[in-house]
C-alpha cells in the first residue's frame, strides 16, 4: 500500500467518522469548538502512524480512542485547576466519570442525539448565516476548509476565519450542547433546515460565478438532509425539505445544456430526469404526509415539485393543484416570491393574462424591486400575449439584475428572439 | 459521486438458500449504518438464475434463454447503490460490510450527467478556470 493510497483511505475514514467523532467529543467537553480541536489531533496522529503500521481494522474506534484520551487529559487539567482554586466542580468529576469507562463501547454508543446537538449547535441563531453554512459543512459534512472554500468561491483563509469566529462565539455565549425542547425547537430545527436548503440551493441555482449548477454541493445538502431525516423520522418538516432536494436533484442531468446554459422546467427532456431520486423523494413526501397535520413550507414546496414530477409532459401537470398549493404555501409562509411563483401557476392554469395581473400587482413590492425573475416572468407573459416591445424590455431589465453570467446570457437570448420574431 | 457496490453470486445464493440469522441481522445494522449516513440510495437483492432469463441477440433473431446460468463467479446477487464523495470513501465503507469466507464484492463508479457528451469536459476544465481566478478575484476583495 502506497503512502498516498493510505492518506486516500484516511481522508475516507475522516468523512465518514469525523461528525460522530466530534458530536461525542462535544458532549465530554462541552465545547465544540475543542472538540473539533481533539478531533483533528487524532487526525493528525493517524496520518503519522497509519501509513506505516495500516488503517486499522475499526478506524472509526481507533480515533475516538486516541481523540478520548486527549479529551480526559484537557478534564484533567480544568479538575486540576479548580481543585487549586479551591472548588472541584461536581460537574467536571461527572464528566470525568463519564469519559472514563468502556472506550470501544463508546463507539457503538447510540451517538444520534450528540449528532443531533452537532446539527443544532452549528446551525444555532447566535451565529451569522455564513457561519453557519461553512461550520455545518465542516463539522457534520466532513469537509475540509478548502472544500467548502472552493465551493463557495471565497479563498480559503475566509472560510477559516469565519470557522474560527463561529467556535469563538460559541464559545463565549456559552451555548449549550443540547437538543432544544419545548417552543423553542421548533423556530432551531426551522434554522437548521434553513441552512440545508441553503447549501442546496447554492448548489442548484449557484447565485455567483458563471457555472449555473455545483451538483457536489447538491448532494452535501442531500446528504445532510438525510442524516437529519433519520435522526428526527417524527419530524414532518424534515421529510419535506428532503423531498423537495430529491425532486429537484432528479432534474440536475436534465437542466443545462452540454455547455451548460440553463434548460427552464418546462423545456427540460423529461427521459433525464433520474426516477430513483424522484422515487425517493415522493416517498419522503409520502412520509411527511403521513404524519398528519397541515403541511409546513418545505413539504408544500415538495408537493410541488411532486406534481411537475409526476405529469409525463408540460401539458400533462396538473397546474390548477399547484396553483392550489401555492395558495396554501402564501398562507403559511408569505413572501413575495411565492406570490410570483403563484402567478406562474395560475397563468399556467388559467391563461397568462390571470397571472398578468397577479404579477403586475408585484411590481410594487420593494422587496422584488432588484428581483430578476420578476421582471423575467413578466417578459414571458408577455411574450404569450404577444406584447413583444414590452417583452424585449423586461428580458433585458432581468439581464442586467441577475449576477448569473449563463442565466444573463440567456435573458439576452431571449429578448432578442422578441425583435426577430415576426 | 455514485458508486454501485456488487455482490457475486455463490453456490449458496443461486441454491436460493437464505443467509443465516445472524448474518442477516449483521447486514441490517450495516445497511442502518449506511442509510443513517445519507449514503444508501438503493438497494436489493436477486433471486437465483434458476428464475431468470437471458435474451440474446442476433441481427433480428432473438432467442431466449433459461436460467439457471452456470458462470457463478460471473453472477450477480444483489447491488447497493451509494451516495459518496469518492472511490476511498466507497472502498472504506465497503470494509465495514459484514462479508468474509473470500468472498469479493465489486465497486463500480457509475457515469454521472456531466460525464457525458463531447463538449462537457472541455468546456467544465474552462469554468473550473474561471472559477479559479474568481476566487483570486475575491481574494484580493477581502
Amino acid at each position: 500500500v502506497t503512502e498516498s493510497a493510505t492518506h486516500g483511505a484516511i481522508d475516507a475514514v475522516w468523512r465518514i467518522e469525523s461528525a460522530r467523532l466530534i458530536a461525542g467529543l462535544a458532549r465530554i467537553v462541552g465545547d465544540v469548538g475543542v472538540a473539533e480541536d481533539l478531533a483533528q489531533d487524532a487526525l493528525l496522529i493517524a496520518l503519522e502512524r497509519w501509513p506505516s503500521t495500516g488503517v486499522p481494522d475499526n478506524p472509526g474506534a481507533w480515533l475516538m480512542a486516541t481523540a478520548k484520551h486527549r479529551a480526559i487529559d484537557v478534564l484533567r487539567k480544568r479538575t486540576l485547576h479548580q481543585r487549586k482554586e479551591g472548588a472541584i466542580s461536581h460537574e467536571v468529576e461527572l464528566q470525568l466519570g463519564r469519559a472514563q469507562p468502556d472506550l470501544d463501547a463508546a463507539i457503538d454508543d447510540d451517538v444520534g442525539d450528540d449528532l443531533l446537538r452537532l446539527m443544532f449547535i452549528s446551525c444555532h441563531p447566535v451565529l451569522s448565516t455564513e457561519a453557519r453554512v461553512a461550520l455545518t459543512l465542516r463539522l457534520l459534512g466532513g469537509l475540509t476548509t478548502e472544500e467548502i472554500a472552493r465551493a463557495f468561491l471565497v479563498p480559503v483563509a475566509t472560510v477559516q476565519q469565519r470557522i474560527v469566529r463561529a467556535k469563538r462565539t460559541l464559545a463565549e455565549a456559552r451555548v449549550p450542547f443540547e437538543v432544544p425542547r419545548g417552543a423553542d425547537r421548533s423556530a432551531r430545527l426551522a434554522a437548521v433546515l434553513e441552512v440545508v436548503y441553503l447549501i442546496f440551493n447554492e448548489g442548484y441555482s449557484a447565485t455567483a460565478g458563471d457555472d449555473w449548477v455545483r451538483p457536489a454541493l447538491c448532494e452535501d445538502a442531500l446528504r445532510l438532509g438525510r442524516i437529519l431525516a433519520e435522526l428526527t423520522p417524527t419530524e414532518p418538516e424534515v421529510h419535506g425539505l428532503v423531498g423537495l432536494m430529491e425532486i429537484q436533484a432528479s432534474r440536475l442531468g436534465a437542466r443545462t445544456t452540454p455547455a451548460g446554459e440553463p434548460i427552464l422546467l418546462l423545456d427540460q427532456d423529461r427521459g433525464k430526469w433520474n426516477r430513483l431520486l424522484i422515487r425517493r423523494g415522493l416517498a419522503a413526501l409520502e412520509r411527511a404526509e403521513s404524519l398528519g397535520g397541515a403541511l409546513g413550507p418545505y413539504a408544500l414546496q415538495a408537493a410541488i415539485a411532486a406534481c411537475h414530477a409526476r405529469a409525463r409532459s408540460g401539458d400533462d401537470t396538473d397546474w390548477p393543484r399547484i396553483a392550489a398549493l401555492y395558495d396554501a404555501l402564501t398562507q403559511v409562509s408569505p413572501s413575495p416570491v411565492v406570490e410570483l411563483n403563484r402567478a406562474v401557476a395560475v397563468a399556467m392554469a388559467f391563461g397568462p393574462a390571470a397571472g398578468l395581473e397577479l404579477v403586475d400587482a408585484l411590481r410594487s413590492e420593494p422587496a422584488l424591486e432588484k428581483y430578476h425573475l420578476l421582471p423575467s416572468v413578466r417578459a414571458d407573459l408577455l411574450v404569450k400575449l404577444g406584447r413583444l416591445n414590452e417583452a424585449r424590455a423586461e428580458f433585458e431589465r432581468a439581464a442586467a439584475l441577475t449576477r448569473n453570467l449563463r442565466e444573463r446570457d440567456l435573458l439576452l437570448q431571449r429578448a432578442a428572439s422578441c425583435s426577430t420574431s415576426p | 459521486m455514485r458508486v454501485m457496490v456488487i455482490v457475486k453470486a455463490s453456490k449458496e445464493s443461486e441454491a436460493g438458500i437464505l443467509p443465516d440469522a445472524k448474518i442477516l441481522a449483521e447486514m441490517g445494522k450495516f445497511n442502518e449504518k449506511l442509510v443513517q449516513a445519507g449514503v444508501m440510495l438503493a438497494a436489493e437483492g436477486l433471486q437465483g438464475t434458476a428464475k431468470g432469463k437471458r435474451v440474446r441477440f442476433d441481427g433480428t433473431k432473438k432467442t431466449v434463454i433459461d436460467g439457471p446460468f452456470t458462470e457463478t463467479k460471473e453472477l450477480i446477487a444483489g447491488f447497493w447503490l451509494w451516495q459518496v464523495k469518492s472511490m476511498d470513501e466507497a472502498v472504506e465503507w465497503l470494509k465495514r460490510a459484514p462479508f468474509d469466507g473470500g468472498t469479493e464484492v465489486e465497486i463500480r463508479q457509475v457515469f454521472e450527467w456531466e460525464d457525458f457528451g463531447p463538449d462537457v469536459t472541455p468546456e467544465m476544465r474552462a469554468q473550473e478556470a474561471r472559477n479559479r481566478e474568481l476566487a483570486a478575484k475575491n481574494a484580493k476583495k477581502a
